[in-house]
């Protein structure tokens, strides 16, 4: 069983800004475990001889040319924001009063 | 009461760590085609890909993959043969994604260094700065706190965003930590940040304007007691924008450190903004709680591994560096060491430089950069190079002193109009209705009406008594309103007096 403690789901949940009860965080404790478990068993395939990686494809080099392509216009961009104001994004205050 | 910075350095030894953020100068962004010009309308260089939309992808520039390569072999580093981007996990809007893609264990470029002399009572010292690593990332939005009282983050109702920024390279390069600087910490701070932008912007990879924020320092500093081998608590000093305020700013911090160690108080590990103003610190967001970016390795880009024959190519289209190009500029233009140190901290060597190509007299050309320019720009609190007067202008006035137009006393108040925006040198000799007077006949008039006026003092000079001139040059300089020449004043005064 992968060890995941509750204080690491009520981390994890505080670094994601998920606001989770008491109630929920025992039940994902347990359930998260179940989910490690499961991924930890591809470990046991993957021998000494296959190198861990980040992507499916043995790609690398992909570039392009430094070419400027049109933009959207701001009315676009700004078009799925909850608030705008100055053709911004207008967002909550970020930090309280110290 | 300040504690005074000798009695910091005579007990404590400062560490420093600096962490410049370097804006690449490519056309478009570092994953999509939006756009990198400055100063553009808000957020009308925005795509699907740099506002982090669902189903976009980025794709790298491989121009930046260059410049970068660049910029490593130009710090001497190893290049890594295969590198990765990563995410780097934080909620913060200015930022669309929720990340920002960044590199984390593994950069592009690793262990160089740079070598900068400064200019110390004992003559000029090196110093070699270790580079720990050079890598990518993306810049992030801009932010406007909206509300409150001093436009800052804290106590702000809420915040405006524009990502015309978001994406653009950048490349951060990180020193090892740097010991054994003693007294010279802060010069030497502003030496590395200073021959840093010389080579990036002799690269061509970016416009390195710090008071654009294309080239941004974090500056750390801890202090240790002398002959003590752990490291002290460090404070990191954010976003610092001028050369002049690097240095300000360790200087101050290594204050502020000693004077809280010597109370037996503990320096708090946070980063801190400097204030121009008052070239002092205060706190910003503590780092007390580690901060958890949960990097991974970024599963929508592919590896980058520069090829042997790549790294060969730009090595060698690398131009000359910047101390190569100073030695052979000092020796072009005949310049003492101390004057040319002199040149390179009031960063004018560039300006002189241009003014030279455009024909000036090298000497003459210096002097005018170091002496009135340098005054004023002290005297405005800015650099030389932020006032309006440009090398074309001093070449011009330059070439009225050698045609005997300007004295260099009206030159003084040439420079003067230009740099109070009056216009350029012909259009303030006009309007100020600055002129020589050099017409002899003229002279004569003033020269005799002076010798009338204290015919005792012509007497003493008919006598042999050659330093008594002085009080009718003096008169005569006061007639004509300080517009003659006054070594030509001298020669006629003395040749008509029978002494020349």
């Amino acid at each position: 069983m992968s060890n995941i403690s509750r204080d690491d789901v009520a981390n994890l949940a505080k670094l994601a800004r998920i606001d989770m009860s008491d109630s929920e965080l025992d039940h994902l404790s347990n359930e998260l475990a179940v989910i490690l478990d499961a991924v930890a068993r591809v470990q046991e395939v993957a021998g000494a001889d296959v190198p861990p990686t980040s992507h499916p494809l043995p790609l690398k080099n992909v570039f392009r040319a430094d070419e400027v392509r049109p933009s959207l216009t701001p009315e676009e961009a700004l078009s799925g924001a909850p608030a705008q104001e100055e053709q911004r994004f207008k967002v909550p205050q970020i930090l309280g009063e110290e | 009461m300040a504690l005074k910075y000798e009695d910091v350095i005579a007990k404590y030894e400062p560490v420093l760590g600096l962490e410049v953020h370097v804006e690449l100068g490519t056309e478009s962004k570092m994953f999509c085609g939006c756009n990198t010009v400055f100063g553009a309308a808000p957020n009308t260089q925005t795509c699907p890909v740099c506002l982090g939309l669902p189903g976009s992808l980025p794709v790298v520039n491989g121009k930046a993959i260059e410049y970068t390569i660049a910029i490593g072999l130009a710090l001497n580093c190893s290049i890594a043969p295969f590198s990765r981007f990563a995410r780097k996990n934080y909620f913060y809007p200015d930022m669309p994604k929720n990340f920002q893609t960044s590199q984390y264990d593994e950069p592009i470029c690793v262990n160089g260094y740079l070598d900068v002399t400064i200019d110390t009572e004992e003559g000029p010292k090196e110093f070699r700065i270790e580079i720990e690593r050079v890598h990518m990332e993306e810049d992030t939005g801009k932010s406007l706190h909206m509300g409150g009282a001093t436009g800052r983050i804290h106590g702000a109702d809420y915040s405006l965003l524009d990502y015309n920024r978001a994406g653009i390279p950048l490349v951060e390069i990180v020193t090892k930590i740097i010991p054994g600087t003693g007294k010279y910490a802060p010069e030497v701070a502003r030496a590395y940040v200073s021959e840093l932008r010389d080579i990036l912007r002799g690269l061509g990879v970016s416009d390195v304007k710090m008071e654009q924020g294309s080239l941004r320092c974090d500056a750390n500093v801890s202090l240790r007691p002398i002959g003590v081998e752990k490291l002290g608590t460090r404070s990191e000093t954010k976003n610092v924008n001028s050369l002049r305020s690097v240095e300000r700013a360790v200087r101050g911090e290594m204050i502020r450190h000693a004077e809280l160690l010597n109370k037996g108080e503990k320096v708090v590990q946070e980063t801190r903004h400097f204030h121009e103003d008052t070239g002092l610190t205060t706190p910003g967001r503590s780092k007390e709680q580690a901060e958890d970016y949960r990097y991974f390795p970024e599963p929508d880009l592919v590896p980058v591994a520069p090829t042997p024959e790549l790294i060969e190519k730009i090595k060698k289209s690398l131009p000359e560096k910047p101390s190569v190009r100073r030695k052979k500029l000092q020796e072009a233009w005949q310049v003492p060491d101390k004057e040319m140190a002199a040149m390179i901290n009031a960063d004018v060597l560039d300006l002189v430089e241009a003014t030279v190509k455009l024909g000036a007299d090298p000497t003459r050309a210096r002097s005018w950069w170091l002496g009135e320019i340098a005054r004023l720009a002290n005297e405005k609190g800015v650099a030389a190079a932020e006032l309006p007067i440009s090398s074309a202008d001093v070449a011009e006035i330059v070439a009225l002193i050698e045609k005997g137009e300007l004295t260099d006393k009206l030159a003084r108040q040439v420079v003067d109009g230009v740099i109070a925006g009056e216009g350029r040198p012909a259009e303030i000799i006009k309007s100020r209705g600055i002129q020589v007077v050099s017409d002899d006949s003229a002279l004569m008039v003033a020269i005799e009406k002076a010798i009338a006026a204290q015919p005792d003092v012509a007497e003493k000079v008919k006598g042999g008594h050659l330093p008594a001139a002085g009080a009718l040059i003096g008169a005569v300089m006061k007639e004509t309103k300080g517009q003659a020449d006054a070594a030509k004043v001298r020669e006629l005064l003395l040749k008509h007096l029978g002494q020349a």
